[in-house]
Order: C-alpha cells, then structure tokens, then sequence
C-alpha cells in the first residue's frame, strides 16, 4: 500500500486500506429498506410523543387548550404530520411483529422475506389510508 | 453477553415493550379514531375515566421505554466519538423523561378534572 503511486505518501495505512464499494453501489434490497424503514418511523414516532405530550396538556388545559391545538393541528401540516404519524405507527406495528417472529426464527427465507416487506409496505398505506379515510367518511369520532 | 454485560437485557427489554406495545398501540389507534372530530368534552369524558386513564398511561410509559431503548441502537450504530455518544444518550434519556412525565402529569390533571 504504501507505494501505491495513486495515493499520497502522507497518507496512513488505514486511509490506503481498499475499501469494497458499499451502500451507494448496489441496488438496495427492499429487505435493506424495511429495515431503514424501520428506524426511521421508530425516530419519527419517538419525537411524534411530543404531540401526544402537546395533546393530553391541552386538554387538561380546557376548552381554550382544546381550541389552540386544534388551530395548529387541524391544519393542512398538522393533517400531513399526523398521517405520517398514522402510517409509522401501522408500518412500525406490522414489521414489528415481523421481527417477533424472525426473533422466534420464522419468515427468514429470502424470497419469503422479500414478499413480506412488499406485503407490509402496502398494508402499511392501506392501513394508514384507511384511518383517515373512516375519519372523512363520518366513521370516526365514535366515542360521542 | 459482551463487554458492556447488558446487551441482552436491551434485547429482551425491548421485546417485551414491544409485545406490551401490541395491544397498547390498537386502543391507542381505537381512542385516537374514537375521538377524532369529537369536542373536547367527550376527549375528557373519555380519558377521566379510570380504566382510559390507566391505558393511555400505559401507552406512553411503554411507548417511551420502548422508544429509549430503540433510539439508543442508531447512536450506538452511526456515532462515532465518545463525547458524541454520552451527549446523545443524555438527550434520549431524559427528553423521554421530560415527555414522560408531562404527559402522565396531564393524564392525572384530566382524571381530577
């Protein structure tokens, strides 16, 4: 490595060290996505508690309370955090239930593996879709 | 077991928040729908009662304990500096604290509403 006529002198070995190209080379498998997927709802659940922190104080404020968060909530943005919120929530629930299962060692074929992320992307939207969709056809709001 | 002595702990503490999580998550989905475009009077009404009161409780006592212990792997993961790593860890612990508290402090308000 260290002569290789390509790379400084001043360089350490570590640095010279070649590296097999990673991540931003190859095609990434949707199983690489899931699990990316994963965290990242997870995080975004984990700051989307400050909202139900922001909820329950607000409700325990009054009607005043109730009013100012539904003028920051009830608002394109607001809708747009909360169905975001809604979909890492049936996304996190799903594939989370996948990992209890991989940890009780099913589901670790590849192909398997393969379909099931498919399959829990797409109940992930319906899911999601589906809790908006009742709240907008009048089906929510039950608890009256 | 590693060096650190506690990596099977995080494991099964995790496991066990998530299972807890199952059912939590549904009723939190089931209220949440429940009460959506309802007044402020049924969200009360709801969450004073006793039984609601101990379930949302559980909802973000889990939810947090599970969300620290989930926010912990990324850091452990991708960070690369110690003072880094101690800076974060604090911050997860006790922002989960900070959100824990005021929402079980908000939780009992309402139930004394």
């Amino acid at each position: 490595m260290a002569d290789n006529p390509q790379r400084p002198v001043t360089t350490t070995r570590a640095a010279n060290r070649p590296l097999s190209p990673h991540m931003t080379i190859y095609r990434w498998p949707v199983t690489m996505m899931t699990s990316i997927t994963h965290r990242i709802t997870g995080g975004g659940m984990a700051v989307g508690m400050i909202a139900l922190a922001w909820w329950l104080v607000c409700i325990s404020n009054g009607p005043e309370g109730w009013q100012s968060f539904h003028a920051i909530w009830d608002t394109p943005l607001g809708l747009l955090v909360l169905f975001g919120l809604t979909w890492s929530l049936v996304y996190h629930f799903l594939n989370g239930v996948r990992h209890l299962a991989w940890d009780m060692g099913y589901g670790f074929d590849k192909r398997e593996a393969e379909r099931n992320s498919v399959i829990i992307y797409a109940l992930s939207i319906l899911g999601a879709l589906a809790v908006f969709a009742a709240a907008w056809t009048g089906h929510a709001g039950y608890l009256q | 077991m590693g060096s650190s002595h506690s990596g099977t702990g995080h494991f099964w503490h995790e496991r066990v928040t998530a299972v807890a999580l199952i059912p939590l998550s549904l009723w939190f989905l089931y209220a949440m729908l429940g009460l959506a475009g309802t007044s402020e009077v049924t969200a009360l009404q709801f969450l004073a009662h006793p039984w609601n009161a101990i379930l949302m409780g559980a909802f973000v006592c889990f939810s947090l304990w599970h969300a620290y212990l989930g926010l912990q792997v990324p850091v452990d993961d991708y960070v690369t500096t110690a003072g880094g790593k101690i800076f974060l860890m604090l911050l997860i612990r006790f922002s989960v604290i900070a959100t824990g508290a005021t929402c079980l402090f908000a939780i009992v308000r309402i139930a004394a509403l």
